[in-house]
This record gives C-alpha cells, structure tokens and sequence, in this order.
C-alpha cells in the first residue's frame, strides 16, 4: 500500500511539475551578452568548430505560451516564406525527420543566428535571443518534438494543413528523396 | 476630464448624457417612493394580532390590489416610456454620417492600428495609437481586430463599439469643440488590456488638414550624424523585423508604423509620455511597463540606443 | 398514531449506515443539502478571498502587488467561482433541503442522484482550485470570449479547465434541477393541489426549468470550446467559416438565464421570510407565482443585452431592449406585494432574516434601476464593459440574491442544526454587510462613468480614479469583516447556540412541522393539507396519510394537479456507487482536457460504475415485491379525513 501511495506521489509530483513548466510566461529573459551591431556572424560548421551556444536553463519546448508566440513569430518574420507553414517552399521543410544542421535546439538557434548556405538568412542581431528560442521549440513543435500538452492547435485564420497538436503524437514524416538530375 | 461619460465634448455623448439624466432621474423618484413605501409598511402602527378572520384580511387586500394594480399600470406607462426615448436615441445614433471622414482602425493585442481611408492609396494616412480629427466635421470609423476581439471607447466623445476579428462594425465619432480626448480598449483582451489607450486630438479643419499633409509626407531623412547613426542601428537590428518607416527599407506591419513617430504625444499605445528618455525605456525594457505586451526587449550599447531614439525624435 | 415502536422501525429504515462509509452513502436529502451549503461557502470565501485581493491591488493607481497576469486569473477564477461553485450550487441545495420538507414528502425523487450531483459539484471544485494553485488557472474571465481563450491566444491548458469546470458544474445543476421538478411535481403532500404551494418551491420549480432549457446551451458552447482546443475544429475561426460572436451567442443564451437562475430562488426565499414576519400569507399568492413564471420565461429573451456593443442590427437589439425593460413589471410586481404584506400583517419583529430582506428592497431595487440603463442600448453603449456594469451585477446579486439567502440562513439554519443563530451578531453581520457593501459597489457606478472599464489590473495615476478605488477597497474590507462574524457566528452557535424548538418563528410551512433538525424520515407520517398555511391551526390540527408500509423506504407520490394520492414509491437505499461513478466521470472529464481519447476510455470505468448502481439487490427486490405484488393484506393503507 506505501508502495501505492508513493507511486501515486511520484505521479502527482510529475503532473505538477509538468504543469508549471508547460503554463509559465516569462515575458523577458535576462539579457544575454549582447550581439554587436553590424558584425558579421561568423558559423562554426567546420570540423573543429566551436560547439553551438548552451541551451537555455528555461525548457522553452515544454512551455505552451513559448511555443504559442513562437507560432507568431514564425508569420510575422516571415518564416513561412521560404518554409511555407513547415512543407517547405524554396527552403526545406521543417516538419520531416531530415535535419541537415541538426534538430537539437541549440543546433536550431545556431542555424536561425547564423543562417546557412544557400539561402536561410542570419537574424543575429535582428530578433532578440528570446524570441530565438520561441521560434526553436516552435520550429520542433512541426516535427512533432515537443510536448503534446504544450503543443499548439489550430490558429485563428485560414490555414492549408493539419494544426501542429494533431501531428504531435506521431514521428516526423521521413524527408522525400531528393530530386534525382535527369541521367 | 477628457474621458468621461458624463463630461461630454461631442453631440453624440451629449445625446446619451441627457439621455441617462432622464433614466437616472426617473430611477431616483421610484427608489425613493418605493423605499418610503417600505418604511412606511414596516413602522405602520397596527394592532399586535394578525387579522382575527380571513373575511378581514380579504377586504384589506382587496385595498391593496388597487394599490398595486395602479401602480403597476404606471409603472408599465413610465417602462414604455424609457424604451421609447431609448429607441429615438437609437435611432439618430444610428443615421448614417454625411460627409464624413473615414478611418479605419484594427485593433492589436495591444494597439490601435489606424488609416485614414482615401480612395487613393497615395493619399491614405497610416498612423497608431493617436488619432487626430477637424473639430465638427463626422468621422466614420471602420472597425476589425487582427486578433483577438477589443472595443473602441471614447467616454466624452461616443459610445463604444467592438472589433472583432472576421467583422466589421462601425462607429461615428463628432467632436464639438478642440481638445484632446482619451480612452482604452473597453473589451477585455489579455495581459495589457488595461493600458491599451488610445488618444484624439480633436484640432481645427486646418490644423487637421496641416496635419495630414504632414503624416503624409515619408520619414524625414536624417540630417545630424547621430541621427543617420541611428537610422543604421534601426535598420540593421531588430527593430526592422516589426516597424516600418516609409522612406527607408522598413516596411514590416507586424507592429504600428513609426514613420512620424515624433508628432505623437504618446508611446505605448498612450501609456507613456512620449519623450527620448522613456523611447529608450521602452526599447530596453518594455515588460518593466507592460509585462506581457508583445514588443521584445531589445540589448543595444548605450551610445546606440541614444543615437536611435534621437533618429526617432527626429521623425515628426 | 406514532406509537415508538413505528417511529424506530421508520428510523431503522431511514437511518444511513454508521461512520464514515454511511456518510459516503447516504442519499438523505437533508445531509446532502448540507454538504453542499459547507462546500459552496467554502468557494465563497476563497472567491471573496481574491475578490479581496483584487481590490487591495486597485486601491491605488499603479500598484504593483499583483501582475497582469495573476490579476486576470483572479477575476476569472472570482467571477467563475461565485456565478459557477457558489451561487447556483447553494440556491439550488437551498430546494434540496426545503423543497421535500415544504411538501411534505420523505426523501428527494432519486436520492442517489442527489449523492452523484454533489460528488461531481465537489470534484469539479477541487479540479479547477488545484489548477489555480498550479499556475492553470481560467485567465479569460468568467465568460472565456473567444478568439481570447481560442487555441491560439490562450496557450496551455488554462482554458480548458475552465471549459471543463463548466461542464461539471453543468452536470450538477442538471440533475438536481430534474430533481427538484419531479419531487415537487409528484411527491407533494396529498391535498397540497397547484395552488397551496409554498412560494419558495414555486420559485425553486421555475429555477430548475431555467436550468434545464439555459446549462445545455454553455455546455454546447464549452464543448465546442475544448473541440477547437483539443481537436481543431473551427466553431470560433471566423477564417475557417466560423464566427467568434457564436461563442457569446451560446454563452449568453445561458448567461441570462443564469443570473435569474440564481435570482428567483432568493425571490422565494423572501416571500416566505416575509409572509412569516408578518404573520400572514403573502398578499396575492396568484400575482406571485405568475410573476416567478413570467420571469422565468422572459429570462430566455434578454440575452443579447450583453452584446449591444457588437455592432448587430439596431432594430434587433431594440428587440431585446424592450424585453430587458419588461422584465422588470413582474419583478416590481412582487416587490408591491411584499410591501402591501408587510404592511398589512401583525406586528413585524425586526430580527435578523427580515432584516437581511429589508435589505434587499434597498440595494436590490437600485441594482434593477441600474439594469434598466443598461438595457437601453444608447446608455449601454456607454456603461457596457465599465464599473458601471460591475456595480450594477453586484446590487443585483448581492442584493438580490445574497441577502435573501443570508435571510435564509439565518431563518432555517435552527431547522437545519437545531440550534438558532445569535440575533446579536446577526445584526452586527447585517449592519457591516449593508455599510461595507454600498460604501463598496456604489462608487463603481461614478467610476464607470468617469471611464474606467473592466479587468484591468491597473490604472493611471492620471485618470482621476484613485479616491473612488480605495474607498471602494475600504468598504470590501469591511464586507470581509462581515464575513468573519457570520463564520464565527456559525461556530459558535453550532456548539452553544440557542436550542431550536420545532417552530421557532411560527412559520406556516410543513418544514416547520418536524423536529429541528428533521430526523433521517422527515415525516413519520405524510401531512394532508388544505390551505396555503397547513400550520396556520398549529401542527395538532393536521391530518395525517397512515399506513404506508414501512418494510422499506416508501415515498406518497401523488397526481400533479390536485396532489390526490395516485401510488406509492420505493425510495432508493444508501449506495456507494453514486461516489464511484462521479469518481469515473471525473476522471473522464479531466483526462479529455489531454486528450481526446479519455472519452473513449474513460466511458468503461463510468460504464463500469453505472452497472454496479443499477444492479439489483436481492433483498431489496424481495422486500419491494412485497409491497408492490403481494401487499400486506393486514395493514391496508388508507387516508384519514381531516381531524379537525
């Protein structure tokens, strides 16, 4: 019966922990060092690079209202220009299992900081470090990697696919094979 | 007072305002006569015993069913009275506007986009926050959200009127002598609601008209180097990804348009005098002022920050 | 005709099982009543606890002692609890414990619903306080406009724990208002035809009506809510071809009626304080049964003087302005006739129940005058979503609702306890409750009109606002300090109040014919009446129904019109399964708050727990066959004439 009863414990405790992380606002994160104006952003995608900048001790994956303005941010910096609302356009789609810099968030933040070759641009300097990391657990919540109950649904306006919580539960859809060159 | 129902500075306002003197003033008669009715029941002088038969108490009611039978028979003349001068009041507010300016305004958690319609697109005005009406002439504003459901309330002016998204609704606004007039979004709409305000300027035709031909002009180009230094810091931060200033390369709608920033009285949707040391409270720290709002804090070098806000102070 | 030996064998049947599993199980209507009494005051204080923090951080401009964003889950949680968690729940156990005493009847119809409702009631309860506490609490207000609480501005789960709490509490309401209709309708005392009805179960009938036909419509609504939450569907997505004016529609249609819900039992409550104080049956019993029904009817139309400020037709809304306006011709109608009552009865003893209705004439009738701007669609324009409007819904139900009920309190807390509250400091709960109550609300409607609107957890400095708030803030304390010596007005007088007789006030109602409190039976043996006031003669001058058989618990149900003896029921037994099934429903609620899944899951344990309710018992199948197939030849039942 004590066995029960701390199972029960442990059960609870998860759900409230779990509770607090997923329904947080934190409105502002303290400042972190500050990018200089005008610098050029230097990537560290080489063999012997530096390692991409620590996560932050906050869990932005498991907190809904992150996730929430994350979703925001994506449309209103014009993400889905390129990304469309994650199938991809002209850059590739974020809600398949291919990552090509790596799907971790500090590999997402490195990628959205930095930008990449061929066309995703680098917003250092342009979008705070908090609203950074709002777009990473939003940008994961596409392939389903974030929690279900932090999830988003359904936005507000006209919308061409599925909400992200209804593709949560699921793995990310394996990549479509790249084009093959005529022979 | 600049933002109460019952100091009024519009024909609209006044109209409600004489309108709720009647209602209160019908509503005081009737509190005091029922309430002297109640005393009067209560300290009447009777007898310690209850009516010795029912015969008794039946020719007693019978009084009192008179009583009430007339006074419920007034009481239904005075009700269909009161829907009655409610329904003439309705009636004019209801009269569409002749000759009236049109504004259109969208509402944002938690700021009033506002453009002064014109049927050409050269000619339309784009503003927030502050709106700036000639004095007697009608303004018909237009009304929708982009997100969640607000409501546009000037006390001394007119009555209110909702946004919401997927909507249109309408409102007229007249104002009857000069002076600025403020009110805030009246339909609760998150964390910042309560200092979502906004502000009129109610100025003469030609000030109005001076105005506008001002608003439409773009961004004045910087002409110190302070100020192209701060233009710089603008453009290439993050300032960019949400503002726009016509005339340089920010064009985004996310937030409101910040081309003649200057010629505004207020900042943050009329929360903070606007004035170079509160810009840059606002850009370092805009949660400390309205913890929730959407604007992010934004980490720039003290010598930046001060080049941008003297840029922005410079864009009347 | 009770001879001691009956009254034990009724008691043996009637008596719930000792400790603390018999207290799990009862289905007596009296123990139940009282449950949810100590439940809902609970909820009170705690809403009146953030009530209290909400004006501490208004009193001053610019304060800081809470955040936006705790300040939105206060009012939210404050406006949820009282209208959802106290006011309907306490109204509606005020007719469980009255309604079968005013009737004469033994027992509730379907005793082990009473059990279930009130498990629910209590679960929804714990549901949303826990989540409070957690950080989950409601944040878009009682009412949860969308697209504000929609998926996309309300992320996390905060709002689907309101929608959820809606959904229990709805559940509650539901059946005790199907309850109280049957019992009222079938269990009345023989001879107790349409027309001597008590006033209060009149008004607790109407009630119950309205909570039929008005939860349906918020229990559509939250469940639409929760679907666009959990599943995506787009009831409220204007893009989609939904319309978030849908979501006030169905809100409304409930909101409406909703206050009434919890007006009219209080307008009950104050016929029958009145007409005892009097002491003499409430003048024009026909003008005040009409006007509860009219009232209940009219109720159903209002609803869109809530959303005057949406922009919909103006030859519309003048519609629902004249039937705003209406509404009040019967409600004004019963106030004349309380007052032609009290002026024509003997002489009044001003004790403290006729003390809390004399307060109600003077702070309801304001709150109704106030109501009569707002139904005005060009002044509603104004006052619409101001403190005008918070001022305005306090008169009403506080006046209109809350002090009746603390009438009542204070009139059948000896029935219910047997012991009588403390005249004393009933006065002194009255005096600082009148006092704190207008110092407090009445400076809302000024602020309204000066501008200020709802919600909002600050204010400028330069708005000119800050006197009216504290002395708004200062008259709330001293509704709290009310408050405080109501509680221990209650302790204190539960140990070593006043022993209650039976009749205590020379009421005229069959409560007031059973010891105080009422034994588990209620009536050893069903009254017959003939007047309004069966007790007018005193309780001697009763005739009784002999004879019923007392093998089981057995009930008189009787026909609706005249209330003629028509057959006699079997009562349900004690039953644990009741709490079992709100425990499986609970937790199929609160799991589809995740998860769609919960519905099909959680249906087998609900599945489950209803089978053990409705399996049939041998014994008592065989004792009820007794009765129903093969009665007792040697006792037949029969109904005397009256004695006198």
């Amino acid at each position: 019966m004590s066995s029960r009863c701390l199972e029960l414990l442990f059960l609870v405790s998860a759900v409230v922990l779990a509770g607090c992380q997923r329904e947080e606002r934190r409105f502002s994160e303290p400042p972190a060092a500050s990018v200089a104006i005008r610098s050029v952003v230097q990537s560290d995608i080489r063999p012997g690079g530096a390692p991409p900048p620590p996560s932050p001790a906050f869990a932005y994956d498991s907190n809904a209202h992150a996730i929430s303005q994350g979703k925001q941010l994506y449309e209103w910096f014009n993400c889905t220009g390129c990304h469309a609302f994650g199938g991809g356009a002209i850059g590739p789609p974020l809600m398949d299992d291919q990552w090509i810099y790596g799907s971790d968030p500090e590999n997402i933040f490195a990628t959205i900081v930095e930008g990449r070759p061929n066309g995703m641009p680098s917003f250092g300097g342009k979008i705070p470090e908090q609203q950074v990391w709002q777009l990473v657990a939003y940008v994961r919540s596409l392939s389903g990697q974030v929690r279900k109950d932090a999830d988003t649904a359904r936005s507000d306006h006209l919308f061409t696919r599925k909400s992200e919580s209804s593709m949560g539960n699921t793995r990310p859809r394996p990549a479509s094979p790249p084009p093959q060159p005529p022979p | 007072m600049n933002h109460s129902a019952i100091s009024v500075a519009g024909p609209r306002a006044r109209e409600i305002a004489e309108l709720l003197v009647l209602f209160v003033g019908v509503s005081a008669v009737v509190y005091v006569i029922v309430v002297c009715a109640l005393i009067w029941a209560i300290r009447r002088k009777r007898a310690a015993t209850r009516f010795e038969d029912d015969d008794a108490r039946r020719a007693a009611d019978r009084k009192s069913r008179h009583i009430i039978g007339a006074a419920t028979a007034l009481s239904v003349l005075i009700l269909i009275t009161l829907a009655l001068a409610d329904f003439f009041v309705q009636r004019s507010l209801s009269a569409h506007p002749v000759d009236a300016l049109r504004v259109v305004v969208t509402g944002h958690q938690y700021w009033w986009e506002i453009e002064y319609d014109d049927p050409a697109p050269s000619q339309r005005v784009r503003t927030a926050n502050e709106l700036h009406i000639p004095v007697g002439r009608p303004v018909e504003l237009v009304l929708t959200s982009r997100d969640v459901i607000h409501s546009f309330w000037l006390p001394s002016i007119t009555g209110k009127k909702d946004l919401i998204p997927g909507h249109t609704t309408s409102e007229v606004l007249v104002a009857e002598k000069p002076g600025v007039f403020t009110g805030q979004c009246a339909e609760f709409c998150g964390l910042q609601h309560a200092k979502m305000r906004l502000v009129m300027h109610a100025v003469s035709p030609e000030e109005y008209e001076a105005w506008r031909q001002q608003q439409l002009q773009p961004g004045r180009q910087p002409a110190t180097d302070e100020e192209r230094r701060g233009q710089s810091v603008f453009t290439k931060s993050s300032c960019i990804l949400c503002h726009s200033i016509q005339g340089t390369d920010a064009a985004a709608t996310v937030g409101p348009d910040l081309t003649h920033i200057a010629s505004r009285t207020t900042l943050a949707a009329g929360t903070l005098p606007n004035d170079q040391s509160n810009m840059a409270t606002w850009i370092l720290s805009p949660h400390a002022i309205k913890p929730g709002v959407q604007m992010p804090a934004t980490q720039l070098a003290p010598a930046d920050l001060a080049a941008l806000t003297r840029y922005l102070a410079s864009l009347q | 005709m009770n001879t001691a030996a009956d009254l034990a064998e009724l008691e043996k049947r009637w008596a719930d099982p000792p400790g603390f599993l018999g207290w799990m199980k009862t289905v007596d209507h009296k123990r139940i009543a009282r449950r949810y009494f100590v439940t809902a005051l609970v909820f009170f204080a705690l809403a009146g606890l953030m009530a209290a923090l909400m004006r501490l951080q208004l009193a001053r401009p610019e304060n800081t002692l809470v955040g936006p964003d705790l300040y939105n889950q206060l009012f939210s949680m404050h406006g949820t609890v009282m209208m959802f968690l106290f006011a309907v729940p306490i109204l509606q156990a005020v007719g469980v414990f009255l309604v079968p005493l005013m009737i004469g009847s033994r027992n509730i119809a379907f005793g082990r619903l009473s059990s279930f409702s009130y498990w629910i009631f209590l679960f929804g309860g714990i549901m949303i306080f826990t989540a409070f506490f957690l950080n989950v609490g409601p944040e878009a207000g009682w009412f949860s406009y969308v697209p504000l609480s929609g998926p996309q501005f309300s992320p996390g789960k905060r709002t689907d724990f309101w929608a959820q709490l809606v959904t229990f509490t709805e559940l509650a309401s539901l059946i005790v208002a199907v309850q109280i209709v049957v019992t009222a309708f079938k269990l009345r005392a023989p001879g107790m035809s349409l027309n001597r009805i008590p006033l209060l179960v009149w008004a607790e009938v109407v009630t119950s009506f309205m909570v039929i036909f008005a939860m349906p419509s918020v229990m559509l609504g939250s469940s639409f809510l929760i679907s666009d939450r959990l599943v995506s569907t787009q009831f409220f997505n204007p893009a989609e071809g939904g319309d978030a004016l849908l979501w006030q529609h169905l809100f409304w249609f409930f909101g409406h009626p909703e206050v009434y819900i919890i007006f009219v039992p209080a307008l009950g409550i104050i016929s029958e304080i009145v007409s005892t104080f009097a002491s003499r049956p409430a003048f024009g019993y026909l003008a005040l049964v009409l006007a509860l029904v009219v009232t209940g009817f009219l109720a159903f139309g209002l609803w869109v003087h809530h959303m005057f400020a949406t922009g919909l037709p103006p030859l519309g809304m003048s519609f629902f302005t004249a039937a705003s306006i209406l509404i009040a011709i019967p409600t004004g109608l019963q106030i004349s006739c309380w007052i032609a009552t009290l002026a024509t009865g003997g002489r009044l003893r001003l004790a403290t129940p006729l003390l809390f209705v004399v307060g109600f004439f003077f702070i309801f009738v304001i709150g109704g005058l106030t109501g009569l701007m707002l139904a005005s669609v060009s002044l509603d324009s104004q006052l619409h979503d101001s403190y005008f409007v918070v001022a305005h819904l306090h008169y009403v139900l506080i006046g209109g609702a809350l002090f009746p009920l603390f009438g009542g309190f204070y009139y059948w807390f000896p029935k219910l306890t047997g012991r009588l509250l403390s005249e004393r400091a009933g006065k002194w709960n009255f005096w600082l409750f009148f006092t704190g109550f207008n110092v407090a609300f009445f400076p809302m409607h000024i602020l309204g009109l000066k501008g200020m609107t709802r919600r909002v957890y600050t204010y400028g400095a330069d708005r000119g606002w800050g006197d009216l708030n504290l002395l708004a803030t200062i008259g709330a304390v001293t509704i709290a300090a009310s408050m405080i010596v109501f509680a221990i007005n209650v302790v204190v007088s539960l140990r070593r109040g006043q022993r209650a007789g039976e009749n205590p006030w020379g009421g005229t109602t069959l409560e007031w014919a059973t010891s105080s409190p009422p034994p588990s039976y209620g009536f050893a043996q069903i009254p017959c009446v003939d007047s309004r006031q069966p007790l007018k003669h005193g309780k001697e001058a009763l005739a009784w129904v002999v004879g019923l058989p007392t093998l089981v618990r057995t009930s008189l149900v009787t026909r609706l019109h005249d209330a003629a003896p028509d057959h006699i029921t079997v009562d349900p037994e004690p039953s644990i399964w009741p709490f079992w099934t709100a425990v499986a429903v609970s937790a199929l609620f609160i799991g589809s708050i995740f998860t769609p899944w919960a519905l099909v899951w959680g249906a087998i344990p609900v599945t489950v727990a209803l089978i053990g309710w409705f399996w049939p018992k041998h014994e008592e199948t065989e004792r009820t066959n007794r009765i129903e197939v093969k009665p007792d030849e040697s006792r037949p039942a029969r109904f005397l004439e009256s004695a006198s």
